[in-house]
Formats: structure tokens, C-alpha cells, sequence
């Protein structure tokens, strides 16, 4: 009896379920931090996903960056938050040991599919052989320059430098300084807090035949002959040649915008920015191989994921979401709003996009960049910080420096792999 | 008259029908208006202390459920360079700020309340500073520190013909010049206490000494200072309190989009904001709840000892 009414009441639940969810539409929430771009192409994919999926509904939630991170961390115990959110593939593991975010459902992301169809780089999102992450957009380094320093300079606008001692050379030409010595204009701005950590770290030390990291990331192998030799190279710039200097007009990115730094390397996020550059006229170049010609990038991306929460049909929903936000149709439409480069090689490589002045440098560098995976984003950058520092301010000799950098970030590394 | 006119109230008061005595009653009624405050104090003050020093006895990195490790935290603060290092800006910034600002703001106090020409102006002009946001006005002096040639200072210098300074780049020089900011930043609010306190001094004292022929400076150590006693003590007291938690004028003077707060090289960095970055970049919720109570007892030490020196023996 009590069986049967039990059957009978389970079997209510589900018809009405079902015919609920038929009618109902379903919502499904969707977390990413606040940067105009990024917010305005989001609205765009939105408005384009619930037009072809009337029967679904995605909320937008955004935060300014400094908290985003907390939020989320807030939210997802509570059993609230996103069904889909954003996150900076730095932030993956922590992501997936808190069991904030699942494996992508295979169906939807088979794996031998991400991997023919998407960049390289995207491995960095795989962990016991499941994906937990899609990026829309990837970014990678270039070298921007200003042309018409460039020109005052006598060099040819049109002819960015090839190599680290062109780049040396040319930074020397366009460096200006009043009579004291102070400098005026800068050849080339050292902004290690900036991307040149990165440039250091993935490409530098590279071209120099070092690595950053072990193969298995767990262990630190930047201490090295490499490391010492990019590192001097890099400190140079501003000990020896004094075509830059750190903290000149506050951030690299502030003095090339106000026309007084003749080159700068920065991501392609910073398109958006430089855009609005009326005073002069800029190019873009692939960064500078090494004089034998080795060359080296770095990569780094948000990757959007779904979280545990979502079930049923709104796990279905944000399925269908996340498949969206990463068709080439959404990731054209993100290079033109953002400036940010599609994730998948068909979607990038296009004539056009290859062959545009300003995504082509980006673009041709995704097939040699390499990124890092970060255990503690913000420790580890504190490493390399302090480590410039004492080369720079306490001139701490460069090997020390490195070995001293090794010594703090080891431990960072072992801690997390022990878990 | 009055003293008797209460008494017989009291007694009346006794006659009541309640059988409560006037005193009880005053007492019940004083804690009855208490008891929302005392309430609200309870929830939002003295409930998240105890649980701070709670969550300094555990590993929680916020994701996951708090596990209890004893004293760990606290064992790991005392071996962490860091920490120390942090500990003795922190303690700069207090031994530094309280008595340079003080001093400051008395002479400019003193000075200031014999000015009667654009009086109100120029304790204005005194005072603006105090109003503005801290991370704005931190901005602003930070763009001054640049060096040639945005910076304001070091043009100066350059002007000069002396060499540019590194200032924040420094990390010597980065901690007076984040404090600088700060003093003057209070500067404005410690010179209308003081000028409170100048004015409440009767004019009598003045008058009394100046036919004795007392000098000025007589007149300062004597009638002046001793009289102020109050108003320096809450000085001192609140002052020492605000630069043992200074964070803002830090924060923003030396992080940017990609950041290096607290720097160089740790130089600038008070505790808070190493409890800030433990807990919100690191999740490191234990390590910076312990932290929290170290500064907890280091305030409640300072703030104690201070007002035991300067109250009146």
C-alpha cells in the first residue's frame, strides 16, 4: 500500500517536473568581473544565445576585479553563485579542489575534439584526462612601437626590431634624456609588474635555452646559467644601456600611451586601450627572437567553466551556454569587441585575421607560446617582483637573486602538490 | 536647594508602587535605551572579535570547512621574516606619524588661533585635506613621487640641478614618503581639536599672567600645555591607533593594475595590509585571523599604556 501510494506520488513528481521544465524556461546564471569590453561582448553573446534558445535565460553578474575572486569563494559554499563563470586559468586548480567547477560533460566537450580544434595552450586546462575549462579568447605578447619616434630617431617606421639586439639598438636610438640625464623618453619601458615577468620568464629565459619550470611544473628550474644570462640581459636595460627605467611615467603602459616610450611589450588585451592613441601612429611586431633565432611567447586566458551547482535541465542549459560562448561565431565577435584572440585555429587563423597588422603578431605567436601554470597566481608573481627588485634596487647579483627566488617559490609549489 | 529638593524625591520615589527603589528604576530604564546599542554591539562588534580569535586557531582557506590546528598560526607567524618585517614598519609608522603629526598640528593650532585675518579660510584649508578620500589624495601624491618627467618633486630637483630621487621606488625612502600623505592627510582634523581644546582654556589664566609679566614661552609650559592634558591625550590616542592601522595611503601609493602593494621589496607594508593579502589573495583565512589578533593586542597594549602615561598622576 504505503509502496504504491509511494510509486504513485514519485511518478506525479517527475510528470509535473517534466511538463514544468517543457513550459518554464530555464534561468542560469553567469558570473565574470567587470571590464568594459569584456562585459559589452558578453551582453552581445547573451542577446545572440536566448535568441536561438528561447526557452532559456542567462543573468549577467559582474564584479570589479579586486573582488571577484572572494565572491565567488563567498557564494559557492552558501550554495549560490554562477551556473557558468568566468575565471582566470591561473585560478584552475583552486577552482577544482574546492569543488567549485565539474569536468566539462563529454558529450557536449569531447576532449579529442578540444584538442584537434582549439590551441595548445588549452592542455593547461586538463587535469586526469578531463577538461574543466573552455577559453573564448587567448592573449599572447607583442612588441607595440611608436612610429613617430621611430621617425625622429632616423629609424624606419615600418621595420620593428627582429631580434634582442635590434631591440637593444634601437632602444638606444630612441631613448632621450635633457641635459642632466634625466630621461625624457624612454627607449624600451621595464615594467616588470606588467607583462615583462612574463616576457622574462617565457621568452627570454627560453631564447637563452633555460626553461621556468620542470616539465611535471612541480619543480622551479629558472635558477639556472639561462637564468642568469636572460636576467642580466633584462636588468641591463636600465644598469648599463639606461634605455628604461622602471617606474618612469609610474607604468610602462602610461608612458607608451602619453608618446614617451618608444616601444613596449603588453598583451592584446591592451588594444582596447591604445585605440584611443590620437598623437601618434603605432605598429605591432612578434616579440624579438633570440640572434640565433629562437623565438618564445606567452599565453595566458579566462576560461569559462560550469560550476557544481547547476543540475537537470539547467546543467543542460549551461551546456548549451558554454558551447556557445565558444563557437568561432562568438569568438570572431569577442576579437572585434575585446581585441582578445579566438581560442580555436580555424576561428584565428583566417586570411584576414593573419594578415591584419595588429592580430597577425598576436596571432602568428600562439603557435610558440607556452603557459605557465600557476599554483598561487599572486604569490608567485610576488617572487619574481621581489626578485627584480633586488637586482634592481639593491643590486643583488643575478644568479643570488634567482636562487633566492627559487628558494621562496619552491616551497609555494610543494605545498600544493603535497595536497 | 537642589541636593535637598532630590533627596526628597528619592525618598518619595521609595513610596512607589512598584516596591523599586528611584536609583533601581533609573537603572532600569538606563539599560532598557542601552540595551539596542549594547545589542548591536554585541552582534556586529564584540561577536566577530571572538570569532577572529576562533578562526586564528584554524586552517580555512574559505572553500572548505575550518579544521582546528591549535596554535600552528601563531607559530608560523613568529617564524615568518615577513611578518617581523611588517612589524617594524608598522611600529615606524606609529613612532614616526603620532609625534611628527602632533607637533605639527600644534604649532599650526597655536599659531593659528591668533590669526584673525581669513581666520575661518585659512582652518579651511586645514581641514580639506581630512575630507578627501584617502585613496584619491594617495593618487595624487603618487603621481609627485614620479620621477622626471611627470613627477613634481623631482622636477623641482631637477630644476634645481640636484639628482632625482627614487622615492617610492626606494626602499629606504618609500616609507616617509607614503607616510607624509598620511600626516598631512590628519593634519587638518588634529589642528580643530587642538584650537577646541586652546579655546576652552579661560581667558582669565592669560590675563592673570600677563600682569605677573610671565613670558610667552612661561605661558606655554605652565598655563598652555598642562591645560591641553585632555586634548592630547585623545590625540595621541587616536592618532596612534590610525597609524597602527594605516592601509589606504599603502595600498594605493604602491599597487597599480598589476600590483606590488606594500613595496618594494615589502618596505612600505603595514599589517593590515598583510592581513588583507593573506586573506583576500592568499584565502589564507587562519594565518591572517591570527594576525588580525596580534594587531588586536598590539593596539590594546599601545592604547592602554598611553593613557596610563598621560593621565593625570
Amino acid at each position: 500500500m504505503r509502496g504504491l501510494r509511494g510509486m504513485l506520488l514519485g511518478l506525479m513528481v517527475s510528470v509535473g517536473a517534466v511538463a514544468g521544465a517543457k513550459a518554464q524556461t530555464v534561468e542560469i546564471e553567469y558570473w565574470q568581473y567587470v571590464f568594459d569590453a569584456r562585459v559589452k561582448a558578453m551582453t552581445e553573446l547573451i542577446k545572440r544565445f536566448e535568441a536561438a534558445n528561447p526557452n532559456i535565460k542567462v543573468k549577467q553578474t559582474t564584479f570589479p576585479y579586486a573582488d571577484y575572486q572572494t565572491k565567488i569563494a563567498a557564494a559557492m559554499p552558501a550554495g549560490q553563485g554562477p551556473d557558468v563563470v568566468q575565471l582566470f586559468y591561473g585560478w584552475l586548480d583552486n577552482f577544482v579542489g574546492a569543488k567549485f567547477i565539474q569536468p566539462l560533460p563529454r558529450d557536449a566537450f569531447p576532449p579529442a575534439m578540444i584538442e584537434k580544434e582549439f590551441y595548445p595552450i588549452v592542455s593547461a586546462m586538463k587535469r586526469d584526462g578531463e577538461y574543466y575549462a573552455l577559453p573564448t579568447a587567448v592573449r599572447s605578447l607583442a612588441l607595440f612601437y611608436n612610429k613617430k619616434l621611430f621617425q625622429e630617431a632616423g629609424l624606419d617606421p615600418n621595420k620593428p626590431p627582429k631580434t634582442v639586439d635590434e631591440l637593444l639598438d634601437f632602444a638606444k636610438k630612441t631613448t632621450k634624456r635633457d641635459g642632466a640625464g634625466n630621461m625624457l623618453s624612454a627607449g624600451i619601458t621595464l615594467d616588470f609588474p606588467g607583462q615583462d615577468y612574463h616576457w622574462w620568464r617565457e621568452t627570454l629565459l627560453r631564447q637563452n635555452g633555460g626553461a621556468p619550470y620542470s616539465d611535471d611544473n612541480k619543480t622551479v628550474t629558472y635558477n639556472s646559467e639561462a637564468g642568469a644570462k636572460s636576467l642580466n640581459w633584462y636588468a641591463d636595460l636600465q644598469r648599463t644601456h639606461k634605455v628604461g627605467q622602471v617606474g618612469f611615467m609610474d607604468e610602462g603602459q602610461a608612458a607608451f600611451r602619453a608618446g614617451r616610450a618608444a616601444m613596449t611589450i603588453d598583451g592584446s588585451f591592451r588594444l582596447g586601450a591604445f585605440g584611443g592613441i590620437k598623437a601618434f601612429e603605432w605598429g605591432v611586431a612578434e616579440l624579438p627572437a633570440s640572434a640565433d633565432g629562437k623565438t618564445a611567447n606567452f599565453a595566458s586566458y579566462w576560461v569559462n567553466a560550469i560550476t557544481t551547482k547547476p543540475t537537470g535541465p539547467k546543467l543542460e542549459a549551461a551546456k548549451k551556454f558554454l558551447a556557445f560562448v565558444t563557437t568561432p561565431e562568438a569568438m570572431q565577435l569577442w576579437l572585434e569587441t575585446v581585441g582578445e584572440l579566438p581560442a580555436r585555429k580555424e576561428a584565428a587563423e583566417t586570411e584576414k585575421n593573419l594578415n591584419h597588422p595588429v592580430y597577425g603578431p598576436f596571432l602568428k605567436a600562439l603557435n610558440y607560446s607556452h603557459a605557465t601554470v600557476f599554483v598561487d597566481e599572486l604569490a608567485q608573481r610576488q617572487v619574481s617582483l621581489d626578485m627584480i627588485n633586488r637586482v634592481l634596487l639593491q643590486n643583488q647579483d643575478a644568479k643570488a637573486a634567482l636562487d633566492e627566488a627559487a628558494k621562496a617559490e619552491q616551497p609555494i609549489l610543494d605545498r600544493f602538490y603535497k595536497k | 536647594m537642589n541636593a535637598s529638593s532630590s533627596r526628597v524625591d528619592a525618598r518619595s520615589g521609595a513610596h512607589l508602587p512598584s516596591g523599586l527603589g528611584m536609583r533601581q528604576k533609573q537603572v532600569l530604564w538606563a539599560w532598557s535605551f542601552l540595551a539596542v546599542p549594547v545589542l548591536f554591539y554585541a552582534v556586529v562588534r564584540f561577536y566577530p572579535t571572538l570569532e577572529a580569535f576562533w578562526i586564528a586557531t584554524t586552517n580555512w582557506n574559505l572553500l572548505t570547512k575550518p579544521s582546528f590546528i591549535g596554535l600552528a598560526n601563531f607559530k608560523r607567524l613568529m617564524a615568518d621574516p615577513v611578518f617581523w618585517q611588517v612589524f617594524r614598519n608598522t611600529a615606524l609608522y606609529l613612532l614616526l606619524g603620532t609625534p611628527i603629526s602632533l607637533l605639527l598640528a600644534f604649532t599650526i593650532a597655536y599659531h593659528l588661533d591668533r590669526v584673525r585675518f581669513l581666520h575661518g579660510l585659512i582652518r579651511a584649508l586645514y581641514f580639506l585635506p581630512f575630507l578627501t578620500t584617502a585613496a584619491a589624495m594617495a593618487w595624487v601624491w603618487r603621481w609627485f613621487y614620479q620621477p622626471v618627467p611627470i613627477g613634481l618633486f623631482n622636477n623641482l630637483l631637477a630644476g634645481l640641478g640636484i639628482a632625482q630621487q627614487p622615492f617610492l621606488r626606494s626602499t629606504t625612502q618609500s616609507l616617509p614618503a607614503v607616510l607624509a600623505p598620511a600626516i598631512w592627510a590628519g593634519l587638518g582634523f588634529q589642528v580643530v581639536i587642538f584650537m577646541a581644546g586652546l579655546r576652552a582654556i579661560p581667558t582669565t589664566y592669560y590675563e592673570a599672567a600677563r600682569i605677573d609679566g610671565v613670558s610667552n614661552g612661561t605661558i606655554l609650559r605652565r598655563i598652555t600645555l598642562p591645560l591641553l592634558k585632555p586634548t592630547i591625550v585623545f590625540l595621541v590616542v587616536f592618532s596612534s591607533i590610525g597609524f597602527l592601522r594605516i592601509f589606504d595611503q599603502v595600498y594605493n601609493m604602491t599597487s597599480q593594475t598589476s600590483s606590488d602593494p606594500g613595496g618594494p621589496l615589502n618596505a612600505t607594508k603595514p599589517l593590515v595590509l598583510m592581513i588583507y593579502q593573506t586573506a583576500f589573495s592568499s584565502f589564507d583565512m587562519g594565518y591572517a585571523a591570527a594576525q588580525t589578533v596580534v594587531l588586536f593586542l598590539v593596539l590594546l597594549v599601545v592604547s592602554l599604556l598611553q593613557l596610563r602615561l598621560l593621565k593625570d598622576r
